[in-house]
């Protein structure tokens, strides 16, 4: 593919690998970024340049997600690459990290393969597939790690579903890291949950809904923390949302692991009490938690000890979510507001905008070892323009994914994605 | 065992190697003596060459396979030791699935007792006989670099080999997916290694080991087909090795798992000498014992 280059002038540069915000411009050539800086500007540029006015909008890479569905293969109906990839270039997310929990799961280099060839055939946006760690997400034997990396699998999880078995879980971490491969895992335990359906507390007691403890989540991540030290294994805890994680989690970094850890833009932008009257589009796992708990996750995206939010998204039909709030189904969309939802911390003052992009952008591409997530010369270029004080209510019926699960629905917000450029070829731009 | 006993036995072996090639195999060393094989664990050369062994040294040799055994009927080891010791045996070769069972019946029983392999623990003969193999072939086993390649936790052949080639002189390299590499393996002077081509490079003698059915899907490692492509030895990756560099395997193999049929059956392969030396270096060992056994 050839492109014309193309340069974005007049421009915030936000740079959150630096931190750094700064006016000027961005040159595209070849896919990556051959210029940055107060240098470029229209005045300057040749005619064969492209150029586009951002009258102070904000440029900055694009956003990298570490936890999505996309459907593909068995749950076409609700959601395809297609689909998923429209909804993550209108959210100005630029590579998406396909969770391996899909019928047949991606337990098999040939899985890898196909979803590889169909992001390449149908996919708007870079699409990385996650491979399953344990064959069939069963959590009881290793899947084959090397054989799947070597077809191009990112890292291995088994989605939303924890390796119960400590033993597995060891083995697991063992082998992966004879491979350098990144394991990333969901800290839940299952027993523990229970018949659990959202956060223990006041708030479940009124609902009259079973509570899920905080300690099903840490006391995994403990147990995964303590592995890690034995095997010194790659990992990445998935999502994260208490308090009692954040001081394991601190823990762990003291004694000098390198793990690193995420949690969803729900969590960080939503609390319990939003469930109100039994929403089901607030039906999460884990589950949205106290708003302490909430504000606990910002500072640490701002400390830096979470390293990545993600979106966490997962399209449901409205057949499995317009049931009772016990029946129905988990989860939400989340890849077309993520970055509007996360401007909220960056409104209300309690996050820079450089370290809400370094959690959505510079940190997922590190962990996952990707050249993206910085605004600096020969970077590729996945890059976003907004306005972060743009207005707008959240429409459902205009997303890109197939399904409307949103938690935002209605809601008003700030910032929305006018350009998203993946290797340097425009993917989205606002009409 | 020392170094100058390792090499006593490895030179009465290479003596066995030339009556067994004999027509008249037979000698007198053990004329009179009993030798009981008692096998807990199913073996097919290990004691067919104990049997063999014995009889060319002209033993009396009694086969005991648990299958038909008082074992079945819920004796414990201890028991039968005593039981057998009252038969008044010169020799017990034993075989259990147990580490550490072989010692506990020696000290319960009069007579000599051989270890033909304890659990994960040690197979000294077979140790003695991949010596015997490999100086025969090399002339030497001081300063040889030997990897060795699989399941090393699991594996007694592995411990065994590595306590004898170091106490000859060699270097000694192990390599395995980490799941199947004891913890601590290091301290016994070896360097681990979990990429076989690494571990191949530059070596003189590549043992590969057996890797057993139960662990071949997922619990230690994910199938036999991603086993054989990062830990299975093919022609590629031997290339890696010296251009003289030897293949050992203490069988029985898995073809298409740990190694590759054509590597198996190829000209760097010592596996069949291998069997032959195993009786020669049981005869060695036998002799040995009978040069101390009390009348003898």
């Amino acid at each position: 593919m050839s492109h014309s280059p193309l340069a974005f002038v007049n421009a915030r540069l936000v740079d959150p690998g630096a931190l750094t915000e700064a006016r000027g411009g961005v040159l595209v050539s070849d896919g990556v970024i051959a210029g940055v800086g107060e240098a470029i500007r229209a005045d300057v540029l040749p005619e064969s340049v492209r150029v586009i006015d951002c009258r102070g909008d904000v440029v900055a890479p694009g956003l990298i997600d570490l936890s999505v569905f996309v459907g593909e293969p068995g749950a076409e109906h609700r959601e395809t690459i297609a689909t998923a990839t429209a909804a993550a270039a209108a959210g100005g997310v630029t590579t998406v990290v396909a969770n391996p929990a899909t019928n047949p799961p991606i337990d098999d280099p040939a899985v890898v393969d196909f979803l590889l060839r169909r992001a390449r055939d149908t996919g708007r946006v870079r699409v990385l597939p996650a491979a399953a760690l344990t064959k069939g997400l069963a959590g009881k034997e290793i899947a084959e790690i090397g054989l799947l990396q070597a077809a191009g699998a990112v890292a291995f999880t088994d989605g939303s579903r924890s390796v119960m078995s400590a033993q597995v879980f060891r083995r697991a971490l063992t082998y992966a890291r004879d491979f350098d491969a990144l394991v990333m895992h969901a800290t839940e335990d299952r027993e523990l949950v229970g018949e659990g359906v959202m956060n223990e507390g006041e708030f479940a007691s009124r609902l009259g809904l079973a509570g899920i403890p905080r300690e099903a989540e840490t006391i995994m991540l403990d147990r995964d923390l303590r592995l890690v030290e034995l095997t010194r294994a790659r990992y990445h805890a998935a999502l994260i949302t208490t308090t009692l994680s954040l001081e394991r989690l601190q823990e762990a970094r003291d004694r000098g692991l390198s793990v690193t850890a995420a949690t969803s833009i729900n969590h960080v932008t939503l609390n319990e009490s939003d469930i109100g009257d039994y929403r089901t589009f607030l039906k999460l796992a884990p589950p949205l938690r106290h708003e302490q708990e909430r504000a606990a996750l910002v500072e640490a995206i701002a400390s830096g000890l979470i390293d990545a939010v993600v979106s966490d998204h997962n399209p449901q039909d409205v057949e499995t979510k317009r049931l009772p709030f016990a029946e129905a189904e988990y989860g939400a969309v989340g890849l077309e507001t993520m970055l509007s939802a996360g401007l909220r911390l960056v409104h209300s003052g309690d996050l820079s905008l450089p370290k809400l992009l370094r959690a959505m952008s510079t940190r997922p591409a590190e962990i996952l070892r990707l050249p993206q997530g910085r605004l600096t010369r020969g970077a590729p270029a996945d890059l976003i323009r907004f306005d972060p004080d743009e207005p707008f209510v959240l429409d459902p019926a205009t997303l890109r994914s197939r399904c409307k699960n949103t938690p935002f629905d209605a809601a008003r917000l700030l910032g929305r994605v006018k350009y998203t450029l993946v290797a340097g070829e425009i993917v989205h731009e606002e009409t | 065992m020392s170094p100058r006993d390792i090499v006593t036995l490895l030179d009465l072996a290479e003596e066995a190697i030339e009556v067994s090639r004999q027509i008249e195999k037979k000698r007198t060393t053990l004329r009179g003596r009993t030798q009981i094989n008692l096998f807990f664990e199913a073996s097919t050369r290990t004691q067919s060459s104990f049997e063999l062994a014995g009889k060319r040294l002209g033993a009396d040799v009694m086969n005991m396979s648990v299958a038909t055994s008082s074992v079945k009927k819920g004796e414990t080891l201890i028991d039968t030791a005593i039981t057998l010791n009252a038969m008044r045996p010169d020799i017990i070769v034993v075989r259990h699935a147990q580490a550490g069972a072989v010692h506990l019946l020696a000290r319960k029983v009069d007579c000599a007792v051989v270890n033909a392999g304890d659990g994960a623990h040690e197979h000294p003969t077979q140790a003695l006989l991949d010596a015997l193999t490999i100086r025969r072939n090399k002339g030497r086993i001081e300063g040889l670099t030997v990897a060795i390649c699989g399941d090393i936790m699991h594996s007694r052949v592995a411990r065994s080999n590595i306590l004898l080639l170091l106490a000859l002189g060699a270097r000694v390299r192990v390599a395995g997916p980490s799941t199947l590499i004891p913890s601590g393996i290091e301290r016994l002077g070896v360097e681990v290694f979990h990429d076989l081509r690494k571990a191949l490079d530059g070596v003189d003698i590549v043992m590969m080991l057996r890797l057993q059915r139960e662990r071949m899907n997922g619990a230690f490692v994910p199938s036999t087909k991603e086993y054989f492509r990062f830990h299975g030895l093919d022609e590629e990756k031997l290339a890696l090795a010296k251009p003289d560099a030897l293949v050992m395997h203490p069988g029985p193999m898995n073809r298409g798992v740990e190694i590759d049929s054509i590597v198996a059956d190829g000209a760097q392969s010592l596996i069949r000498e291998q069997v032959e030396m195993g009786v020669a270096v049981r005869m060695a060992v036998l002799e040995a014992l009978a040069q101390h056994l009390p009348n003898g």
